[in-house]
C-alpha cells in the first residue's frame, strides 16, 4: 500500500495553519467524550406504549407491513401465512441468532428453513433487530457472527422479528442502548437503519419498490 | 471528465433548446420542492434543527484536525485503512492501488458524487478494470457515457423511453420482443443485470454521506439497497470521501441524518441508513475483509479562513438545486462539470479555478431560494458573489460591462451631476419611446431587448419632478 | 389617552428605476406616507444605493455608494424605499459591506435599523389597514425576491390590497419563484432569463387576472416587458400606485 504520511502531514499541517490550532482542540476531544445529545425531535418523546403505536404508523407509511403477535411461538405460523398470503415459496432464510432460537419452526413441518448468510438463491429471510425506532419507523440492525448483513438485502422479502421492548423513541436512544451493550467505542462493522422496503425514484422521479434490496419488508412486532 | 463550464451560456443554449429536457424541468423539480416542503412542515423543529446543523458544521470546520486525527485512529483501530489523498491524482492512485492489491478486475460502485470528482471510473477502466456503477441511475447514466445532472437524482434528465433505448443497447441479451415501457419492467431488468455484476465484484467503492470521528464509521444513504451490497459482497471495500464530511459523534450524525432525507428527498428517514465501521470481524459469516477510507482533500482546506469557508457545511441534498430557477432552466448538464446547481456555482470555481468556472456565479439572479432551503444555512448567493468579487479583482469581467457599471458609478458618487445627466437622458429616452409606451429594440440593450420590450420611462425623473413640485407645495 | 406624537420625518429613497422610469411610484409612495401622518422628505444628494456595483463584485463602488446614501440620509426617523431590493440592499447589505470600516460600521448599522420597504412599513411600523384607495379589476401579486426573502414581505402587501375596494386578488402560482431579471443577469444571460419571465408570464396569464402587481421596479420592468411582447393586454403597475389610488398614469409600457 502506498504510503500517505506526506499527504497526511500536509494536509493537517494546511488546516491547523488555517485554522491557527496547534495541538488540536480540547473542546473537541471533550465532544467525542461526551457525545451530548442535539435538539431531539418531540414527536417521539412519548410513553412506551404511544412509541409503539408510532413506529407502526411510521414503519406502514413507508410500505413496510407490520403484523403484532403474542409470542415468539406464533412466529412460524405468521411467516408461513404471510408467505402463502402472496403465492411465495414457503422457504426461508433464518439467521443464526440465538434470540431467534425460541422460535419453534418446527411446528410448521411445510416451512423449509435454513440457517445462514443469505445465498442468491434465498427468496426470503428472517431476521431479528436490535432496535425499533419510532420516529420515523426505522429498524435498527447490528451485524455479527450470528447476524449476516446479507439477509437483509439480497432476498427479495424481508422479515424482521422485533420485539415490542425493542422499540425506542429515536435514534439517540438506540445509540443509548447500543453503548450500554459494553462494548464500548466499538461498532459491530455494520449498522443497518432499514426504513421501508427499498425503493427508487431514478426514473422520471416515480417511486417504485424493490431496487436492489427486498421489495418486501415484514415486520413481526412480537410482545415480550 | 473534461469540465465544458466555461462556455455555460453555449451550454444552456442548447438545454434550453432541447425539449425533452424542458419536458422533465418543467415537472421534476417542483415534485422535489413540493416534496420537502411537506416533511419539513411535518416537523415542528425542522428550523430548529438547521440553525444547530450550521452550528455542528461550524464547530467540526474550527476543530477538523483534531475530528480527521479521531477518525483515523478509530478507523486503525478497527483494522481499517485511511489514505489521505491531496488531489484527485492521488486518490485516484490510491484507489488504483488498493485495486490491484486485491487483483481486481471488477469494481462495483455505490453513487458518489466525489468519485465523479476525482473521475475514478474512466481511470480505472483506462487501467483495465471495468467499474460498474450500481445506483440505478448512475448505472443508466453511465452505459449513456454522460455525467450526472443532479446530485442525487443523477438520471434527473432522462425519461422511461430513453432508459429503454439505453438497455437495449447495452444489455445484448435482452429480447427485442420484450415489452419494457413501465418503469418497474425497466427497474427489474436493471436489478437482474446488477445482481451477476455485484456476485463478480471483487471491489466496492461507496461514498460516505457522513463520517463519525467518535467510532471511525462511515455512512451511507441510499434508498435502494445497492450501496450495501456493494459494501457486503466484495471482498474489499473502499470508501472514497472528502475531508468536510466528518462529524463528531453518533449524536451528531443524527442529527444531520435529520436534516439529510428530508431536504433532499422530502422522506422522513432513507430507506437504508448504513453505518460501516471497519472490515469484517473475526466469525462474521458476510462482510467485506478489507476496509479503506480514501480522504480526499482536493482544495477544500484551502478554503478554510477564507470567504468560502462556509461552503464546507455542504451535505449534498440538492436542495439547492431543486428550489433553484436557473437550474430548473437549463437542468444540471450545463453547468459542465461534477456539481450543478448553487452549490456547483460555489464550489466548481474553487475546484476548477474562476477561469474556468466564472460564469457559474454570475448565472444567478441571487434570488436567494437556495439559502432559504439549504438545511446548512450556506449563503449561497453571498459566496457567489464573493466569486464576482475575485473575478472583479482579476479583472476577468466583460469589458463593456466593466467599462458601463464604472460610468454609471463615476456619476452615481457626484449627485448634482447624476440628476442633471439622468434627467436628460430621460427626457430623449421618453420622447422617443412616447408613442408606443414601449420600445421594442433599443441600441446597448439588445440582451434586454432580444426576448421583451423595453417599457418607456415616463419622460421626466422623479427627482426632477419633485424639484418643481416643491416649488409649489 | 394615547398623546399625538409628532409625525415621524421619513426620508423616502426613490431607487434609480423609480426616478428614471415611473416617478409615478415616488409620487404614489409620498402620498401613502403623507396620507399615513408622516412628514416626507427626498434628499437631492442621494443616487444609486450602489447594488449593480456590489452584485458585479465591484465592492469599493459599492462601498463608496453606500457611503453616499448612509450621508444622504442621516437625521430621518425612518428612511422608506418602494423596493424590496434597494431595500434590502441598505437594510442588509450596508451593514455588512461596511462592516471593517471604523468610521463607517455604526452609521451603517443605525440607517439599516431605521430602513423599511415601504409596504412593510406601511403595514407594520405605521399600522395601516386600509389605505382608502379603489381599484376595478382583478389583480395578481408576484413576490419580488429580495423584499421576500430578505426583508420578508409577503402577507403585507395582500392584507393591504385586501383593503382595496373593487379589488379581487388571484393568488399567482409560484409567487415567490424569481421572475428572471436578477439586474444584469438577465442582460448577461438573455436566454436564461428568457425561459424564467416565459415561465412566469404564463402562470400569470393562468390567473385570468387582468392586472400584475408586484414591489420592485426591477421585476415589472422585466414582466411588463415580456408581456407586451406576447401581446398581453393585463397591466402592470408597482403596487404603490394601486394602494395610493394613483392609477391615471398609463401602466408600465403602454402609451399615454
Ligand atoms: S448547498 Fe445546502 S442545499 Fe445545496 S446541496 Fe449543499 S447542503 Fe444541500
Amino acid at each position: 500500500m502506498a504510503d500517505t504520511s506526506s499527504a497526511r502531514a500536509q494536509i493537517l499541517g494546511g488546516i491547523r495553519k488555517a485554522l491557527g490550532s496547534v495541538e488540536g482542540s480540547e473542546d473537541a476531544r471533550k465532544r467525542l467524550a461526551v457525545h451530548p445529545r442535539n435538539l431531539v425531535p418531540a414527536r417521539a418523546q412519548l410513553q412506551h406504549a404511544d412509541q409503539v403505536e408510532l413506529f407502526t404508523r411510521m414503519a406502514t407509511e413507508v410500505a413496510a407491513t407490520v403484523e403484532r403477535l403474542p409470542g415468539l411461538s406464533d412466529v412460524p405460523r405468521a411467516v408461513a401465512e404471510y408467505l402463502a398470503g402472496l403465492n411465495l415459496p414457503a422457504e426461508i432464510r433464518v439467521a443464526p441468532d440465538a434470540d431467534l432460537d425460541a422460535i419453534p419452526w418446527d411446528q410448521r413441518p411445510t416451512l423449509t428453513v435454513s440457517k445462514g448468510r443469505a445465498r442468491d438463491s434465498d427468496g426470503a429471510s428472517v431476521t431479528g433487530a436490535f432496535a425499533g425506532v419510532a420516529e420515523t419507523g426505522s429498524l435498527m440492525l447490528l451485524s455479527g457472527t450470528e447476524r449476516p448483513t446479507t439477509l437483509n438485502f439480497l432476498p427479495d422479502t424481508h422479515i424482521v422479528v422485533l420485539k415490542r421492548s425493542q422499540v425506542v423513541g429515536t435514534m439517540e436512544d438506540a445509540w443509548d442502548r447500543l453503548r450500554g451493550l459494553g462494548v464500548a467505542g466499538t461498532m459491530p462493522r455494520t449498522v443497518n437503519f432499514i426504513t421501508g422496503p427499498s425503493r427508487t425514484g431514478d426514473i422520471e422521479m416515480r417511486i417504485e419498490l424493490g431496487a436492489h434490496g427486498p421489495r418486501r419488508l415484514h415486520i413481526l412486532l412480537v410482545e415480550d | 471528465m473534461e469540465p465544458t463550464t466555461h462556455a455555460f451560456p453555449e451550454n444552456a443554449r442548447k438545454a434550453l433548446s432541447d425539449e425533452r429536457l424542458q419536458k422533465v424541468l418543467a415537472i421534476a423539480p417542483a415534485g422535489f420542492v413540493n416534496r420537502r416542503k411537506q416533511a419539513a412542515d411535518r416537523l415542528p423543529e425542522f428550523e430548529a434543527l438547521r440553525d444547530q446543523g450550521r452550528d455542528l458544521k461550524n464547530h467540526v470546520l474550527a476543530n477538523l484536525d483534531t475530528y480527521l486525527e479521531a477518525f483515523e485512529s478509530k478507523v486503525t483501530e478497527q483494522g481499517g485503512h485511511v489514505h489521505w489523498c491531496r488531489t484527485d491524482q492521488e486518490a485516484r492512485d490510491a484507489i488504483l492501488g488498493i485495486c490491484r492489491a486485491a487483483n481486481a478486475k471488477t469494481v462495483t460502485k455505490g453513487k458518489s458524487m466525489v468519485s465523479e470528482e476525482i473521475g475514478i471510473n474512466d481511470y480505472l477502466e483506462a487501467n483495465g478494470l471495468t467499474p460498474i456503477e450500481t445506483d440505478l441511475g448512475e448505472y443508466i447514466i453511465q452505459l449513456r457515457h454522460e455525467p450526472p445532472s443532479h446530485i442525487i437524482a443523477p438520471a434527473f434528465h432522462l425519461s422511461k423511453k430513453d432508459v429503454e433505448g439505453t438497455f437495449r443497447q447495452a444489455h445484448t441479451d435482452l429480447p427485442p420482443d420484450r415489452v419494457l415501457d413501465d418503469p418497474k419492467v425497466l427497474i427489474a431488468e436493471a436489478r437482474t443485470v446488477l445482481r451477476r455484476k455485484f456476485q463478480q465484484a471483487d471491489v466496492g467503492i461507496t461514498g460516505a454521506n457522513l463520517m463519525i470521528a467518535e467510532t471511525g464509521s462511515t455512512v451511507i444513504v441510499t434508498n435502494e439497497g445497492n450501496g450495501d451490497l456493494t459494501q457486503i459482497l466484495p471482498r474489499v471495500h473502499v470508501v472514497i470521501a472528502s475531508i468536510e464530511k466528518i462529524v463528531p459523534t453518533l449524536e451528531d450524525a443524527a442529527l444531520v441524518l435529520r436534516l439529510l432525507a428530508r431536504s433532499a428527498t422530502g422522506q422522513e428517514a432513507s430507506a437504508y441508513t448504513t453505518f460501516s465501521t471497519g472490515p469484517r470481524r473475526p466469525g462474521d459469516l458476510d462482510g467485506p475483509e478489507e476496509f479503506h477510507v480514501v480522504l480526499l482533500d482536493n482544495g477544500r482546506s484551502a478554503l478554510l479562513g477564507t470567504e468560502f469557508q462556509e461552503v464546507l457545511r455542504c451535505i449534498r441534498c440538492g436542495a439547492c438545486m431543486n428550489h433553484c430557477p436557473v437550474y430548473g432552466a437549463v437542468g444540471g448538464h450545463a453547468y459542465g462539470w461534477v456539481y450543478p446547481g448553487p452549490i456547483g456555482s460555489v464550489i466548481q470555481p474553487a475546484l476548477l479555478g474562476v477561469k474556468e468556472a466564472g460564469h457559474l456565479p454570475n448565472a444567478s439572479t441571487f434570488c436567494g431560494r437556495c439559502e432559504a432551503v439549504c438545511p446548512m444555512r450556506i449563503p449561497l448567493p453571498k459566496m457567489m458573489r464573493h466569486w464576482r468579487e475575485k473575478e472583479f479583482e482579476e479583472g476577468l469581467q466583460p469589458a463593456a460591462m466593466r467599462k458601463g457599471l464604472g460610468l454609471w458609478a463615476w456619476f452615481a458618487r457626484r449627485p448634482a451631476l447624476y440628476h442633471a445627466a439622468t434627467r436628460m437622458a430621460i427626457r430623449a429616452l421618453g420622447a422617443l419611446g412616447r408613442g408606443k409606451g414601449r420600445f421594442a429594440a433599443l441600441p446597448l440593450a439588445q440582451g434586454w431587448t432580444k426576448h421583451r420590450d423595453m417599457p418607456a420611462p415616463e419622460g421626466k425623473t422623479f427627482q426632477q419632478m419633485w424639484a418643481e413640485q416643491k416649488g409649489k407645495r | 389617552m394615547a398623546e399625538k406624537r409628532p409625525a415621524p420625518r421619513v426620508g423616502l429613497f426613490v431607487t434609480c428605476l423609480v426616478d428614471l422610469f415611473r416617478p409615478t411610484v415616488g409620487f404614489a409612495a409620498v402620498k401613502l406616507l403623507e396620507d399615513a401622518g408622516c412628514t416626507v422628505e427626498v434628499p437631492s444628494a442621494q443616487t444609486c444605493c450602489g447594488q449593480p456595483a456590489f452584485n458585479s463584485g465591484d465592492r469599493k463602488t459599492a462601498q463608496e455608494l453606500a457611503r453616499n446614501t448612509i450621508a444622504a440620509f442621516e437625521g430621518f426617523d425612518y428612511v422608506v424605499v418602494p423596493s424590496g431590493s434597494c431595500g434590502g440592499q441598505i437594510k442588509k447589505h450596508y451593514p455588512e459591506l461596511l462592516a471593517e470600516d471604523p468610521a463607517w460600521a455604526a452609521r451603517a448599522q443605525h440607517l439599516s435599523a431605521r430602513t423599511y420597504e415601504l409596504v412593510s412599513f406601511l403595514a407594520d411600523v405605521l399600522g395601516v389597514t386600509d389605505t382608502g384607495a379603489r381599484y376595478d379589476g382583478t389583480i395578481t401579486y408576484h413576490d419580488s425576491c429580495s423584499g421576500l426573502r430578505e426583508l420578508g414581505v409577503k402577507e403585507q402587501p395582500r392584507r393591504l390590497l385586501a383593503s382595496v375596494e373593487g379589488l379581487t386578488l388571484n393568488e399567482l402560482p409560484g409567487a415567490e419563484v424569481c421572475c428572471g431579471f436578477g439586474g444584469t443577469f438577465c442582460v448577461k444571460y438573455p436566454d436564461v432569463s428568457n425561459r424564467m419571465v416565459e415561465a412566469k408570464t404564463a402562470d400569470i396569464k393562468g390567473t385570468q387576472a387582468d392586472t400584475l402587481l408586484a414591489g420592485d421596479m426591477g421585476c415589472l420592468l422585466n414582466m411588463a416587458g415580456k408581456l407586451k411582447r406576447e401581446g398581453s393586454a393585463i397591466r402592470v403597475r408597482h403596487v404603490a400606485e394601486v394602494l395610493a389610488g394613483v392609477t391615471d398614469t398609463p401602466p408600465i409600457g403602454e402609451k399615454g
